[in-house]
């Protein structure tokens, strides 16, 4: 294709005094400022842009538009990018993807040859025998697939994200999208207008709508400026709404941005997809629609070829081929497929600059260059029925094959939401039969062709949208111009060539007699049909082949068009990158009020939930070392823990203590004011599913304590359930507000007495499982007696506010006694040792409390709570697992690790749930579930470690470690 | 060129084996009614006609064959199951889905690619051990592998201990495996129709007639479509997403929530990732399809509906988190997103099996993980059809065993995973 640059006023997209060089395939180009890749290619005479998915064959621009598949290059470590939207830029290197070889000599080529011999599904028809062949031919297969590359080294960047709200949205900027805005924003809508291209105007800036070509110029001009000045309307150019979602949900992509629009109303002024001519050869370089010609002259001043031949069934045709003459290309002929001459100005036009026009013909085929790499001429035939043409034709020699013969809706968006199409014969089109709430459409989307109706139709979408986003609007607009939507659609543009390569889906190299076969087989359901031949699944998702495939399908099966109906289209309307949609990555993390003090002491954090919290404190090369010591000081002296992301919830009324009678198994009611009391929540099934401390603060006050990853759940639960009982109660998640430790050890008290002195810490003041609240250094806290590592323990919690004052206090006044802090692998080891259970490590989803040994948490006397007749049905029939201690049979042998499971006879009975070596007691300890009759203690049962290998163990009932609890009562 | 090709390209007109037979009108009666013609639906029919010769048999969709969860689905085939009961069931379908091509003649592209469950927390290192340990002892292949192996085995996964919630460890099962979902149904639906059997697409189910009823569930006789009534003399439902309302067309209740379960694909990319990867934590997995496609998904929406609308925040969520996983994507670009209804059980496990109902049967409670049941379901749902007996392979799946406590906890091991 031998091209060059038209004079000025075509290119209105370029600067000419902005020259730009970039490399494509290995070879330096130039394009000015405002080229896409592919204008500038054309300019340069380059038509082939890439090779086909299946046959490798070359292929060129076809829209122009960014619209189909044909024009995906890759960019660096971008793959699948296309080449007619994506502006040139210095230096920009481009190469050709799904190559073997190169661009120009594509070995892979070979496979258009055999094209016999992949019929269509053909994957399904072989490669599986013998058994396991697959496996290998799958490695082939897959190596041909796939369109660009990935660079695993490639980096990850991080988009913003930006939200933006609106009365009306217009999605589109041509004539009706234009209109439309104005409309709207006349009855004082807040407007958004996107628009995909960078320049507003839609076709007013390429089609030819009169014979001087002036007044798609003329309407913008009119237009355009008054959008421009109009401050209720926002222009979004160059932006896609790529999606709709519920509620006017829309994502608009502008380069790296995505907006995410909420509207009132939407108006839908996309426009449609000009649809391919099929004949053999319709996939050359060189084949292009109407619009693409005239984009490419109006456009980026490209001329498109030197000589073509123009098939047309619609003044569009026309209106192309006076384009392509005033830019200097010699039209050898026009084939309109029309059996009468379509009269207009347009075609008068035409014939009077002497082109030969030809009345009920196509072009029936293009005949290639070698190598396929461009057209050398066209056979023009006479149509002789549906799809069929005369045997005798005329060859004119041209490089460019111009197509018109009708148009789809660009309903992408409409399809999202709901909107419903229906095929009318007379018109050979989709038309809308039913939109959704609040969404209009407009323009030629809506099957307005005639560019008055077009605007009209714009202003009366406007107007309904502003009435709908709830604007005072005046009378409705009436619609005076014939909507122009006959003669527009040819009914049947299918010529199929016995010799085939007369595509259907150019994305997906899909012919005539792969859609009859795919039916044939049986696949006769236009769903089934696309699915077994996968036409429309290609990067361009159906936007040329879904019309054809389905007037093939509908003929093939004797149903009408409209029975057959059509795929529909999914998100997104554009191609969206995984960086535009993910944004920043935006993961909370949640850090203790003490979390640098952590820091500081050198602790080894781990998440916990969206929680950091220390594990250790030390190097990592001494974790063990480190874990062990910790321990021991808790035994012997004093540790402070950070326990600050422990869930606090509080929860007040007169029906307090009703309430946690009713959500938790124990017996509330009596609990005296100051006192702290165990907490096990069971859900309806009697499993369990959290537990905590409830301390008393008022009769009608009680602070509750949940696991730091089950509180959330915990808050949910407890809203759920009262909004059925509806008691007088009120309940808080203050987690967040609170933050704690844990001092525990046997200086716990000397240590706490040093900074508390409002609170009489004496045993007998301040007994076990009692609840005081009191400063410390200042601090009001809430200090609990409980310890959950078998110590003499204070909780103390405090407002988040004052944490690093509560630790550095403690901190301070520990230190005479030898105070250090622990992590939480040291807390597990201890409260292991004392047999408290872990929810969650030590329960699994199914674990009822009977299982888990908690039956001593469940209160028997009261009427109700959550999990009250689970627990007492499966109490009846017999449980079939018990939670126990056990140590090993043979200290010597290696410790089993947690999840190894439980053997007998081959049989699994259960598996071990902690498991940990005790240095206080100086052997291996842990819990495990067995089976009930394995589960009193003594009882010797086998683990089945690493490498299969079993050993023994011995139910042994916890605590391990000073199972009179004499410690924590000190 | 493989032999079949040769065949079809030699052949001057194209092979026209009409895969699936023109279909009758409706008959006024069939032995079996199978409501639902997905994968399981279509499987019965399948193997109701090859094994056991019944032939007489009605597969009726209301929509197109297949076009259920079938067609959405992202088509992970796996059998690392937790509970013994999960395990030997699954375990079954992975064997008869390796020969499914030779059985239908077609290829299902059955691609084994090895599965990884990533691990984030040492809660979920525990979980992993035990599905490994409880896969090992039914002699399936399953290994917790720590981050050094899995360097090896899928080096472009980002290890990184930087990353807001670094992978500790990961359960890999090496039979984890993707098949073409479509072929599947087809396979099933052709050998059914060839051997005999009715599916009827475009034909919905109204109400099902039953007698008897009075304090019992009463005694099927047939069902009311759209097209017209049909007598019986057994009935099975297979409809995954409408579980339950088809399920009350004969009085049943079931514990199940219609939850909708979103998937995407990426355009087509040349392949880079052999694997199938899953992440519990982050709520994703990602495979890549022969066509090059990323397949990729979640965990379900956070709301029931029977509905199946797609999202924005879905997506926006998925890819924030796989960019965590493969930060080189970014520049990669989604094709398409869709989604499904699914049928969600408090235990992750399927109903299956006899009903209060006399000749009324169930398969249901597919969830987000029933496409890899489908060959097993076919073949035990139709042993039982025809035997009358429950097949001790699904008796644990009763629908009573939430009447007497008996879940079985399938969660930890189905929720992401599908
Ligand atoms: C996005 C997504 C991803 C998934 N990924 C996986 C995965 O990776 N691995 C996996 O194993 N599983 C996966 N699943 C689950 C899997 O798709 C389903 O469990 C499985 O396909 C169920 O098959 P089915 O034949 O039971 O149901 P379906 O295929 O849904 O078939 C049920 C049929 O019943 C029909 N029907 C309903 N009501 C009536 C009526 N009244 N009358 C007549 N016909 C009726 C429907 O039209 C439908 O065709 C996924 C699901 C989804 C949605």
């Amino acid at each position: 294709m031998m091209a060059s640059r038209l004079p000025a006023p075509a290119g209105v997209l370029i600067d000419r005094s902005k020259p730009i060089t970039f490399n494509f395939c290995g070879q330096d180009y130039t394009g000015f400022q405002g080229d896409t890749i592919a204008s500038a290619l054309a300019a340069n005479g380059v038509g082939m842009l890439s090779r086909s998915f299946k046959y490798h064959r070359p292929r060129g621009l076809m829209t122009a538009a960014g619209q189909d598949a044909n024009t995906l290059v890759q960019i660096g470590d971008e793959p699948n990018v296309l080449a007619d939207l994506r502006a040139i830029e210095a230096g920009l290197a481009i190469t050709a993807q799904n190559v073997f070889g190169s661009l120009a000599n594509d070995y892979a080529n070979v496979l258009d040859g055999l094209g016999r011999f992949l019929p269509v599904g053909f994957y399904y028809k072989t490669f599986f025998r013998p058994k396991g062949a697959w496996r290998y031919w799958e490695k082939l297969i897959r190596a041909l697939a796939g369109l660009g590359k990935v660079d695993v080294g490639a980096h990850h960047g991080y988009y913003d994200k930006q939200y933006l709200f609106c009365d009306v949205a217009v999605v589109g900027g041509g004539a009706a999208g234009l209109a439309a805005a104005q409309a709207a924003a006349a009855a004082g809508a807040d407007v958004i207008l996107i628009e995909e291209n960078v320049r507003l105007g839609g076709a007013l800036n390429y089609a030819r709508f009169d014979v001087e070509g002036r007044r798609g110029r003329g309407l913008r001009a009119d237009l355009v400026p008054r959008i421009e000045a109009d401050q209720n309307i926002r222009v979004l150019t160059g932006a896609f709404a790529n999606g709709w979602f519920a509620d006017h949900w829309i994502p608009v992509i502008q380069g790296n941005r995505m907006y995410k629009l909420r509207a009132g109303a939407v108006v839908i002024a996309s426009g449609s997809y000009e649809q391919p001519l099929v004949f053999r050869n319709n996939d050359l370089p060189g084949v292009m629609f109407s619009s693409a010609a005239q984009r490419l002259i109006k456009l980026y001043g490209v001329k498109p070829g030197t000589r073509a031949v123009v098939a047309t069934a619609n003044a569009d045709g026309y209106g192309a081929a006076l384009d392509l003459l005033d830019a200097g290309v010699d039209v050898a002929c026009i084939a309109d497929l029309r059996p009468q001459r379509g009269d207009g100005p347009l075609a008068d036009a035409v014939r009077d600059r002497g082109v030969p026009i030809v009345q009920g013909a196509t072009v029936s085929e293009a005949i290639p260059q070698k190598g396929n790499l461009g057209i050398e001429a066209a056979r023009v035939a006479k149509i002789t029925g549906q799809g069929t043409t005369a045997d005798v034709d005329d060859r004119f020699g041209c490089d460019l094959i111009v197509t018109a013969v009708g148009y789809n809706p660009t309903a992408n968006l409409i399809h999202h939401a709901g909107g419903t199409f229906v095929y009318n014969d007379d018109t050979a089109m989709f038309e809308l039969t039913a939109l959704p709430q609040g969404m209009q459409a407009a323009g030629s989307v809506n099957g307005s062709f005639d560019i008055d109706a077009v605007i009209e139709d714009g202003g009366k979408g406007g107007w309904s949208a502003a009435r709908n986003a709830g604007c005072k609007v005046g009378p409705m607009p009436t619609v005076r111009n014939d909507r122009g939507a006959f003669g527009v659609n040819h009914p049947w543009p299918i010529f199929p060539h016995p010799k085939g390569r007369d595509f259907i889906d150019f994305d997906e190299d899909l012919q005539v007699h792969d859609i009859l076969d795919a039916i044939a087989e049986g696949y006769d359901d236009v769903e089934l049909m696309k699915r077994f031949s996968t036409c429309g699944m290609g990067p361009s998702q159906g936007r040329h082949s879904s019309l054809n495939s389905v007037r093939l399908t509908a003929r093939a099966t004797g149903r009408s068009v409209t029975d057959t109906g059509t795929t529909t289209s999914r998100p997104p309307y554009a191609a969206e990158t995984f960086g535009v949609l993910a944004g920043r990555s935006f993961e909370p993390e949640r850090k203790t009020a003490m979390h640098h003090r952590h820091l500081e002491l050198g602790a080894r954090m781990m998440p916990a939930g969206q929680w950091w919290r220390p594990e250790y404190y030390g190097p990592p090369e001494r974790r063990s070392l480190s874990i062990r010591e910790e321990a021991a000081v808790v035994r012997e002296a004093v540790g402070i823990i950070d326990v600050s992301t422990l869930g606090g919830l509080e929860v007040c009324g007169p029906d307090a203590a009703e309430f946690l009678n009713r959500v938790y198994t124990f017996a509330y009611a009596k609990q005296p004011v100051g006192r702290a009391r165990y907490l096990l929540m069971t859900d309806q099934h009697g499993v369990i599913i959290d537990d905590g401390v409830a301390c008393r603060l008022h009769d009608h006050h009680f602070y509750v304590t949940a696991t730091t990853s089950g509180v959330g759940g915990v808050y949910q639960h407890m809203l759920f359930w009262n909004a059925q009982w509806r008691l007088q109660v009120n309940i808080t998640n203050a987690t967040a507000s609170w933050c704690g430790v844990n001092l525990a050890g046997p200086k716990a008290r000397d240590v706490l007495a040093a900074v508390c002195t409002d609170v009489d810490l004496s045993s007998a003041a301040f007994p076990y499982m009692a609840v005081r609240e009191g400063t410390i250094a200042g601090v009001p806290a809430r200090i609990i007696r409980i310890g959950f590592v078998g110590e003499l323990g204070y909780e103390i919690h405090a407002p988040a506010s004052q944490g690093e004052a509560l630790w550095d206090a403690l901190m301070v006044a520990g230190e005479p006694h030898g105070i250090r802090p622990f992590g939480i692998e040291a807390q597990r080891l201890l409260r292991l040792e004392k047999g408290h259970i872990i929810i969650g490590q030590d329960t699994d989803g199914l674990t009822n409390a009977i299982e888990a040994e908690m039956a001593w948490a469940i209160s028997r006397n009261k009427p109700y709570f959550v999990g009250k007749r689970a627990l007492a049905i499966q109490e009846k029939n017999g449980i079939k697992r018990k939670l126990v201690g056990f140590t090993l049979g043979n200290p010597a042998d290696p410790a089993p690790k947690e999840s190894h499971l439980v053997i007998r006879d081959g049989e699994i009975t259960g598996r071990t749930t902690s498991v940990n070596y005790s240095y206080a007691l100086g052997r291996t300890i842990g819990l495990a579930y067995v089976a009930t009759d394995q589960a009193e203690p003594g009882t010797a049962f086998q683990i089945r470690i690493e490498k299969g290998r079993m050993i023994d163990a011995v139910v042994t009932k916890p605590p391990f470690y000073d199972p009179d609890g004499r410690r924590q009562e000190l | 060129m493989v032999f079949a090709l040769l065949k079809y390209g030699l052949n001057r007109h194209y092979p026209r084996v009409h895969q699936f037979p023109k279909p009758r009108d409706l008959r006024p009666s069939y032995d079996v009614v199978i409501i639902g013609g997905g994968g399981h639906g279509l499987a019965t029919a399948y193997y109701l006609a090859r094994d056991w010769g019944i032939t007489n048999v009605a597969v009726l969709d209301k929509g197109y064959l297949g076009g259920g969860n079938t067609a959405r689905n992202t088509a992970i085939i796996r059998s690392n199951y937790l509970t013994p009961e999960g395990v030997r069931f699954y375990d079954e379908s992975v064997r008869l889905y390796k020969d499914l091509s030779n059985d239908f003649d077609m290829n299902i592209m059955y691609s084994e690619r090895g599965h990884f469950t990533l691990a984030h927390t040492d809660a979920a290192i525990r979980t992993m051990r035990w599905r490994a340990e409880v896969n090992k002892h039914f002699g399936i292949e399953s290994e917790l592998i720590f981050n050094d192996d899995i360097a090896k085995l899928c080096p472009q996964l980002n290890l990184s201990d930087k990353a807001r919630y670094p992978v500790l460890g990961a359960l890999y099962h090496v039979p984890g495996s993707i098949a073409r979902h479509d072929a599947v149904a087809w396979g099933y639906g052709a050998g059914a129709a060839m051997r005999g059997v009715d599916i009827h697409q475009r034909t919905e189910v109204l109400s099902v007639t039953r007698e008897g009823v009075n304090g019992t569930g009463g005694r099927v006789t047939g069902v009311l479509t759209n097209r017209g009534p049909i007598a019986c003399k057994k009935v099975i439902q297979a409809v995954a997403g409408a579980s339950g309302q088809v399920a009350a067309m004969v009085g049943m209740r079931l514990p199940i929530r219609t939850i909708p379960l979103q998937a995407c694909v990426s355009q087509p990319l040349k392949p880079f990732l052999d694997k199938i990867i899953v992440s519990g934590s982050l709520h994703v997995y990602i495979s890549q399809s022969s066509r090059g496609e990323l397949v990729m998904g979640g965990s379900t929406d956070p709301y029931s509906l029977y509905g199946t609308r797609s999202t924005l925040d879905f997506k926006e969520g998925l890819m924030a988190h796989m960019l965590e996983l493969f930060p080189f994507l970014g520049n990669v670009k989604i094709l398409r997103q869709w989604a499904g209804m699914t049928d969600m059980t408090p235990d992750f496990a399927p109903i299956m099996g006899e009903t209060q109902i006399e000749n009324y049967y169930i398969d249901a409670g597919w969830g987000t993980w029933g496409f890899k049941a489908t060959p097993v379901c076919g073949k035990r749902n139709a042993e039982m059809l025809a035997t009358g007996r429950v097949p001790e392979l699904i008796q644990g799946f009763t629908y009573r065993r939430f009447h007497d406590y008996n879940q079985l906890g399938e969660k930890g091991a189905a929720s992401v995973g599908h």
